[in-house]
């Protein structure tokens, strides 16, 4: 099958590059650009440690052909560092609320966090439960997780009020 | 986990998909959220071509809600369906039933339209739409043509819908105010599929029930709209009495399988209990 020209642009910078059509996003993403912050857990779209943000949605990237992405913005976890590439906000509340054990769900569960948080500012711990039901953990049985999550949005919320 | 080569388009009208899967035949499937189709070509268990993706046509997105009946474009997502205040309103039902498919990721991607074209058992907007009677249109290269849910399910994986046809628009007919309704689901985890789900609505009059629709979900080869347990309904003070001859009738009508989801018996049982919770729950808020 015939290679195609792919265009995207991720975390921020625009790429190009020549894929197949059934390239799943997440071998693009790991093996042509060397992105590895997305893992891949089972590949068959039950962990969500494949998560990635294409164009505003959360989802799992061993479940879209790069085809299909071809023209979109993604962003992964390497996407969420400070501009001065210090931990963002939500990395920094996962470290510090010990929201990772292996860290290896960490890269998919930040990067949920973080469009959770920009739908929903405000989550009960509820709404964060609901909202990270598609990612697993294997380590930490999801409390500090949660913690961490809650943590971050008051730390983005009083970030914004300073701001304002 | 990767599957076969295949040739991709991406059309942006109607038209122009209507003759790529012309020229194709039967080598062509078109793709929407591929969240049914992608884990089905990863396991190479189904063999595409040319994939023509819907993701560009704007005619097929979009939801109405004026006038009695809400127009749901094919390739609305199940988190759009979700977050549209107007046809929650007008249609809570869809609301509640699509918070219980899938995982948030999926439900980003998934379409209305994927799901109920799929004709998997395990989907849970067939039943839905059965439940809502709602009327499918498929737009073909000899033009359009309308499909109630309730004739489109023949078998497993087999509908109503030719290989040519596009599923574009589900038409649903906005119940009346004060529609009791609820979709009660049993599964194993978040993100899998039903072991029995039940979709209902219920209206009252005068303190008798006027009306009611009843539909099952992967107990059979097919959904199950279960005329003869709404017909136990319709007509009595909904009291213990109707509602136990209206779970009787459901559980007569489904044929489920024995499978990792339980035996016969336990998924039989498991849907009676749905079925009661639910018609309890569309019951209570009936008006
Ligand atoms: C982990 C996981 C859990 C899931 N859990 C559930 C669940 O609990 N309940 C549930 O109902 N579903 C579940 N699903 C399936 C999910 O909802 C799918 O998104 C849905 O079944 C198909 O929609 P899609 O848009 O992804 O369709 P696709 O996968 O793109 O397509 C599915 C089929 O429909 C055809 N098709 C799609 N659109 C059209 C159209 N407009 N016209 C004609 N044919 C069309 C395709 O050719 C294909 O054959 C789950 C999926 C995953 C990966
Ligand atoms: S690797 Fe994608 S969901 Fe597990
Ligand atoms: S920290 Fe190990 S899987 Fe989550």
């Amino acid at each position: 099958m015939s290679k195609m020209h792919v265009k995207m642009t991720v975390n921020g910078k625009a790429v190009e590059a020549l894929a197949e059509p059934r390239t799943l996003l997440i071998h693009f993403l790991r093996e042509d650009l060397k992105i590895t912050g997305p893992h891949i857990g089972c590949e068959t779209s039950h962990c969500g440690a494949c998560t990635v943000d294409l164009d505003g949605k959360s989802v799992k990237a061993c479940t879209v052909f790069v085809a299909q992405a071809n023209g979109a913005e993604v962003t992964t976890v390497e996407g969420l560092v400070n501009d001065d590439g210090s931990l963002g906000v939500i990395q920094e509340m996962f470290r510090e609320h010990h929201g990772l054990q292996c860290g290896f769900c960490t890269p998919g569960m930040i990067t949920r966090a973080h469009l959770l948080l920009q739908e929903n500012p405000t989550p009960s711990e509820e709404d964060i439960r609901f909202g990270i039901a598609g990612n697993l953990c294997r380590c930490t049985g999801y409390q500090n997780i949660v913690k961490a999550i809650a943590a971050s949005a008051d730390a983005l919320n009083a970030q914004k009020e300073a701001a304002e | 986990m990767i599957p076969a080569g295949f040739e991709y388009h991406r059309p942006t009208d109607i038209g122009a998909a209507l003759s790529i899967l012309q020229e194709h035949g039967d080598e062509a499937r078109v793709i929407a959220g591929g969240h049914s189709l992608i884990p089905m070509m990863k396991l190479r268990m189904a063999d595409i071509g040319h994939l023509v993706d819907l993701q560009d046509i704007g005619e097929l997105r979009g939801i109405a809600t004026d006038g009695g009946t809400a127009v749901i474009g094919a390739m609305v997502t199940q988190h759009e369906l979700i977050t549209h205040d107007g046809l929650a309103s007008a249609i809570p039902l869809i609301r509640e039933a699509s918070l219980q498919i899938a995982d948030p990721q999926v439900r980003y991607l998934g379409t209305i339209g994927g799901n109920v074209a799929n004709g998997d058992p395990g989907n849970d907007m067939p039943g839905l739409m059965q439940c809502l009677d709602a009327q499918f249109e498929l737009t073909g290269p000899d033009g359009s043509r309308t499909v109630p849910a309730r004739a489109f399910y023949e078998a497993a994986y087999f509908t109503a819908r030719d290989d040519e046809e596009i599923l574009a628009r589900i038409h649903i007919p906005i119940p009346g105010a004060g529609t009791g309704y609820a979709y009660e689901k049993q599964k194993r985890k978040i993100g899998d599929y039903a072991t029995a789900a039940s979709a209902v609505l219920i209206s009252v009059q005068g303190g008798s029930c006027s009306a009611a629709s009843i539909a099952m979900t992967n107990l059979a080869d097919t959904p199950i709209w279960a005329a003869a347990a709404a017909a136990a309904l319709v007509g009595s003070s909904l009291d213990d009495a109707a509602r136990s001859a209206a779970v009787a009738a459901a559980v007569e009508a489904i044929d489920p399988v024995s499978d990792n989801r339980g035996p016969v018996e336990f998924k039989k049982h498991v849907a009676g209990v749905v079925l009661r919770r639910a018609i309890d729950r569309a019951a209570s808020r009936a008006s």
